[in-house]
């Protein structure tokens, strides 16, 4: 994206909220495994319903969720989920090495550990937590993280248990996988920053390279996850969740600036109209179905048929608002697109609205019939239109109104939720902090003096300086040296290094290059896993598999043609040689050619190394078959007396 | 005479009573309460926060605040440099109509009520909160009683019902004795007498709720209409609580039921869809956490509530009587609510010192003991001759199987014929518990051991039954 705008005559701030998930063996309050898996064969439904605070009224946010009123469907797989996960036995003690882990990482980063921490319950009501709420704890204030001697603040740093994740949801019924529900995250707020999107980033790689120069935390796709707050100038603050990558971070803010300063654009033209946002939007709400019924429209005859056909359509009108709702300050950026992906929240496909109409199946006739039911006379009103099932389509026209009226204050402080693409979408109103009380299963934890000072000696080194040894001891330059610790793969990395003869450079650019490369085409690491990893590499040591044949191996599996290292390399043909049927190939082939031998002398080496390579391609190292194949012509030559060995020795 | 504490605590008024030692002297010298905004300065840190209560079990050296992120923490008091007090805890006088108005759930309206009177459902608390609010500022959970209250939380209830609440104990379960079925069993018939109920709800703490539903069942004879006992796996302060579909579902089965008697209503499975409802004589809690831990022993449920319908157990397979329910009439309703708590219940397990048998008799409190057996009704030899000696004594001694499931037949092996030649009367397959929940009503409710002996073996509430189905457990 090209910016149309400079971040810093808007002001942009943005603060990240890193979480980050532990490498410990086991979860956070239970003793289950903290691994992945598909293979659920446990499902239970809940519902939950928001609960009431002192003053008698509910949390905006939970009260959104559960207006919407999903069935949530839970899958669990034995060994990473029990009780605990499924919200029927209370929690277990807090794990020690996840907590041991948060004060080393809060040591490092300078902040000051409480005094005695209190797990929290945090509501959450989306499901994401079977009790309707996240555990969460305070561990330390306060802090700093250096960058190049500049010190960003840090805020807070927290320990909680990561959510479960989400695996569908088709408006009715939310599915979601507990395996991930309970692993240790520590949560990092960093102060907000303003600046170029590139340098803002750059916070966020250099925090997560000092997690991770700690080895306690766990590496991959899905285990770093920033939540970015991020504002512009006269807005509000607007939360963006679920950014995975950093090349993603980057066009988020970018797209965010945008939209936020398209908002306050927005709202700037509105002031002009003089619009009276509490006599004016929505004061007039119709239900206009039967104008709609008559519409060519396959939206319309869709949301129509749904509910058993009992589905509704409503107008909002709106005063002052006409060309407003379709003004694009910046390509894409309109107030419409907002309202489309609010009412979406509700499981309605979308608005239609009077600047966009006649259109879509929608004729002027049903136009004109919308506008006398509504009293539009003004030329300056506009109108939209929302449908669907009856309920959600109430909640969504309250909704609708709301926004309308936000619309002219400019960026309401909302969730959104990031897109792979580097876009937001809206996922709910931002949440206020109050939504936590103590959990009183677990008793408060005090932390001592004598632990804190036990645990600095365990602050890791500078992530700066383990890359550099790493490029030292491995004679990697310090760009690949980098990409090692940045991918999930640097114990691996080590371990393959280490116990082969391989050339590091050449595994370090397979184990990042390559990889990243074939994730670029969309295919899925998570499919290859460190033994299969590390089975190929052993195969190459052992010259089974030659270097070319690594990454067409990792390709097979990636795209799911081979479930294993040895479907892989069935599948490319490469069988494995073992020692003994190399040393058969190549007796057998010096056989067939006795001819050549015994004419040409040690001179048939190279026709028949070209032989040997004909059929051992790929299966066994080339230097492997040179050598044996050498041992192999020269003791056939000694043992024939009379047979040429000259040439050879030129 | 026991102590009952009719009357719901008051909301505990907030002070650093809950401190100890040198943390409530600091307290009390800075004139600071609980719910107060407080600033202090440590050596290396200084919070504005509101002090909060502490854990009663938890040490002296610390004081609990939330921050304003909400988070709480405790300060060690070593620590502290400073501490003042900020601003006072401001009490607030809030109405739940706001709350009511803001949820629309499911369309519930009274509207649906224009054309008829709502069944109208007593709804009796003892203990245990079917609905809770949250004071987020403090973290205070208080239950939440009033029909608003109620109706703020579980709007549901409006379509169904018009509830009446009446709060009658605020304890925890394992706090009740037989004095409080008592309470309890003469709040149920004065609100049944009253004629004005559909049914009758009885919120209650779980872990003794089956031991209470068998003791209505007893206590409670010609139920006119359903008294259901609820409660709750997850309290009801969590968005996850299982308390207010339990409560539904309560609701649905006392105004729907065909038949009336005691009943006991909770989740069928660890899903928020189906509510079982059990026999107050045939229900027994089987699991310390799980939402499905109640279960109907050697029975199926007697009803299912699925959405807004009740499935009831078609009569071939029930193997129990149940009563018609008769909204109007209720001069055939008996109640019987004295418990002679005189009854001891007693496991047998290898190792099981016979002596105890004779300890306890030589208490002389006892009039009969309960004996939880091994397998078909079976304790020790040993234990034989000290069993004959408490009979002789004019003791009455029941045998039921620590088995839970199944019946006991003591003709199979020796060791159970030896027992009944000395006396020892079998339960058949009463529950252990529902045992000595009918003990203690038969000797309370009889005027000799032997006609107490001839209630224990005749079936009262379907406390006992003659065929056990064949069903997966
Ligand atoms: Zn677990």
């Amino acid at each position: 994206m090209i910016l149309a705008i400079n971040p810093e005559c808007i002001n942009v701030k943005v603060g990240f909220e890193i979480h980050q998930q532990l490498a410990t063996e086991n979860k956070l309050f239970c003793s289950c495994k903290c691994e992945e898996t598909e293979n659920y064969k446990i499902f239970f439904k809940r519902n939950l319903r928001p609960t009431q605070s002192e003053l008698g009224m509910y949390d905006a946010a939970a009260l959104f969720e559960s207006n919407k009123m999903h069935t949530i469907k839970y899958h669990a797989a034995a060994g990473s989920c029990c009780l605990v996960e499924a919200d029927e036995e209370p929690p277990h003690e807090v794990n020690r090495e996840a907590l041991e882990t948060a004060l080393i990482v809060s040591l490092t980063l300078h902040s000051k550990v409480v005094d005695e921490i209190h797990v929290m319950r945090k509501i959450v009501i989306d499901g994401s937590n079977t009790s309707g709420f996240q555990r969460t704890m305070l561990i330390a204030n306060g802090g700093y993280l250096d960058i190049n001697g500049k010190k960003i603040g840090v805020q807070t740093i927290c320990l909680e248990e990561d959510a479960a994740k989400l695996i569908s949801d088709n408006g009715t019924i939310r599915e979601y996988g507990l395996d991930r529900l309970g692993v240790p995250l520590v949560e990092i707020a960093l102060e907000p920053v303003s600046g170029k999107p590139q340098e803002i980033m750059q916070v966020a790689r250099t925090l997560g390279r000092l997690l991770r120069a700690s080895k306690r935390v766990a590496r991959g796709l899905g285990s770093i996850r920033q939540d970015v707050n991020i504002s512009v100038d006269n807005g509000n603050v607007v939360e963006v969740k679920g950014v995975q990558q950093l090349d993603q971070l980057i066009k988020v803010i970018e797209y965010e600036m945008l939209r936020q300063h398209g908002l306050i654009l927005i709202a700037q033209k509105l002031k002009k109209n003089n619009i009276n946002a509490e006599v004016g939007i929505g004061d007039r709400i119709e239900d206009v179905t039967n104008i709609l019924s008559k519409s060519t429209s396959k939206v319309v005859k869709k949301s129509l048929a749904d509910d058993d056909n009992k589905g509704v359509f409503k107008a909002i009108r709106v005063k002052g608002f006409s060309g407003m709702i379709g003004f694009e300050p910046y390509p894409d950026i309109r107030i419409g697109k907002q309202l489309s992906e609010l009412v979406r929240f509700y499981g309605l496909g979308g608005v239609f609205h009077s600047d966009e109409l006649p259109n879509y199946g929608i004729g002027s006739e049903q136009v004109d019939a919308i506008k006398k039911k509504l009293q539009v006379v003004d030329d300056t009103d506009a109108f939209v239109i929302v449908g669907g099932q009856r309920d959600r389509v109430e909640f969504a026209v309250d909704a609708l109104v709301k926004r309308l009226k936000m619309a002219l204050n400019g960026v309401p402080a909302e969730t959104r939720a990031a897109t792979f693409d580097g876009k937001t979408t809206f996922s709910r109103p931002r949440s206020g902090s109050g939504r936590m009380y103590p959990e009183t299963d677990i008793q408060p934890i005090p932390i001592n003096n004598a632990l804190l000072d036990s645990l600095s000696d365990r602050i890791p080194r500078p992530w700066d300086e383990i890359i550099d040894t790493l490029a030292k001891k491995h004679r990697m330059n310090k760009k690949l040296a980098e990409q090692v610790f940045d991918s999930p793969y640097l114990s691996l990395f080590e371990e393959i290094a280490n116990s082969t003869k391989i050339q590091p450079t050449f595994i370090a650019s397979k184990l990042t290059e390559d990889l990243v490369s074939l994730q670029r085409q969309g295919l899925d690491t998570a499919l290859l896993n460190e033994n299969m990893i590390l089975d190929a590499f052993e195969r190459l040591n052992a010259g089974i598999v030659a270097k070319e044949s690594i990454v067409l191996i990792f390709e097979k599996i990636m795209k799911k043609e081979s479930k294993t290292i040895d479907e892989a390399v069935a599948a490319l043909g490469i069988m494995p040689v073992n020692e003994q049927e190399l040393q058969r190939i190549i007796d057998k082939i010096l056989e067939e050619n006795m001819s050549i031998v015994k004419s040409k002398g040690i001179a048939s080496f190279g026709t028949l190394m070209g032989r040997c390579m004909s059929v051992l391609r790929g299966k066994v190292d080339g230097e492997k078959i040179n050598s044996v194949l050498k041992q192999k012509l020269e003791q056939l030559l000694a043992s024939n007396t009379g047979l040429k060995t000259q040439e050879y020795q030129d | 005479m026991l102590e009952i504490n009719a009357l719901p605590n008051e909301e505990k008024k907030l002070t650093v009573s809950e401190y100890k030692g040198k943390s409530l002297t600091l307290l009390t010298d800075k004139g600071i309460s609980v719910g107060d905004t407080i600033k202090i300065s440590t050596s290396d840190n200084e919070f504005i926060a509101i002090l909060m209560p502490r854990y009663e079990s938890a040490d002296e050296n610390h004081i609990v605040v939330k921050l304003k992120s909400g988070y709480n923490i405790g300060i060690e008091l070593s620590k502290i440099q400073f501490i003042t007090k900020v601003d006072q805890r401001s009490y607030q006088n809030v109405s739940t109509n706001d709350s009511l108005l803001q949820i629309r759930r499911g369309g519930a309206q009274h509207d649906d009520w224009k054309k008829e009177p709502p069944p109208r459902i007593a709804l009796i608390s003892t203990g245990g909160t079917i609905a809770s609010r949250i004071d987020y500022r403090t973290g205070g959970v208080h239950a939440a009683l009033s029909a608003s209250d109620l109706y703020a939380s579980i709007p549901e209830l409006v379509k169904h019902a018009s509830i009446d609440p009446e709060v009658l104990l605020n304890e925890y379960s394992e706090n009740l004795k037989p004095e409080h079925w008592t309470l309890i069993a003469n709040k149920v018939s004065e609100k049944v007498r009253s004629g004005k109920y559909h049914g009758i709800i009885i919120s209650h703490g779980t872990d003794t709720m089956h031991y209470t539903a068998s003791a209505l069942s007893f206590a409670l004879q010609n139920l006119p209409i359903p008294v259901v006992l609820v409660g709750a796996q997850r309290s009801s302060d969590r968005p996850s609580s299982d308390a207010a579909l339990n409560l539904i579902g309560a609701t649905i089965f006392s105004v729907k039921s065909n038949y009336s008697g005691v009943f006991v209503a909770m989740h069928a499975s660890s899903s928020d869809d189906v509510i079982a409802c059990h026999i107050g004589t045939r229900v027994r809690k089987n699991h310390t956490s799980r939402r499905d831990a109640f279960e109907s022993i050697d029975m199926m449920p007697v009803a299912l509530v699925k959405g807004e319908s009740v499935e009831m157990q078609p009569p071939q397979q029930r193997y129990v009587k149940l009563q018609e329910r008769n909204n109007s009439g209720h001069n055939n309703f008996i109640v019987k609510s004295n418990f002679d708590s005189r009854v001891i219940l007693l496991k047998y397990y290898p190792g099981f010192d016979p002596d105890l048998l004779s300890h306890s008799i030589m208490r002389s409190t006892y009039r009969a003991i309960i004996l939880e057996g091994t397998g078909l009704g079976h304790v020790s030899r040993e234990c034989i001759p000290k069993i004959q000696k408490a009979v002789e004594s004019g003791m009455m001694v029941f045998m039921t199987s620590q088995c839970i499931w199944g019946r006991v037949r003591m003709t199979v092996y020796d060791t159970g014929r030896d027992l009944l030649d000395i006396g020892v009367i079998p339960l058949s397959d009463t529950l252990p518990e529902t045992a000595i929940v009918k003990a203690m009503w038969v000797i309370a409710n009889s005027n000799s051991t032997e006609s107490a002996k001839k209630m224990m073996q005749e079936n009262i509430a379907n406390e006992m039954t003659t065929v056990t189905p064949i069903m997966d457990k």
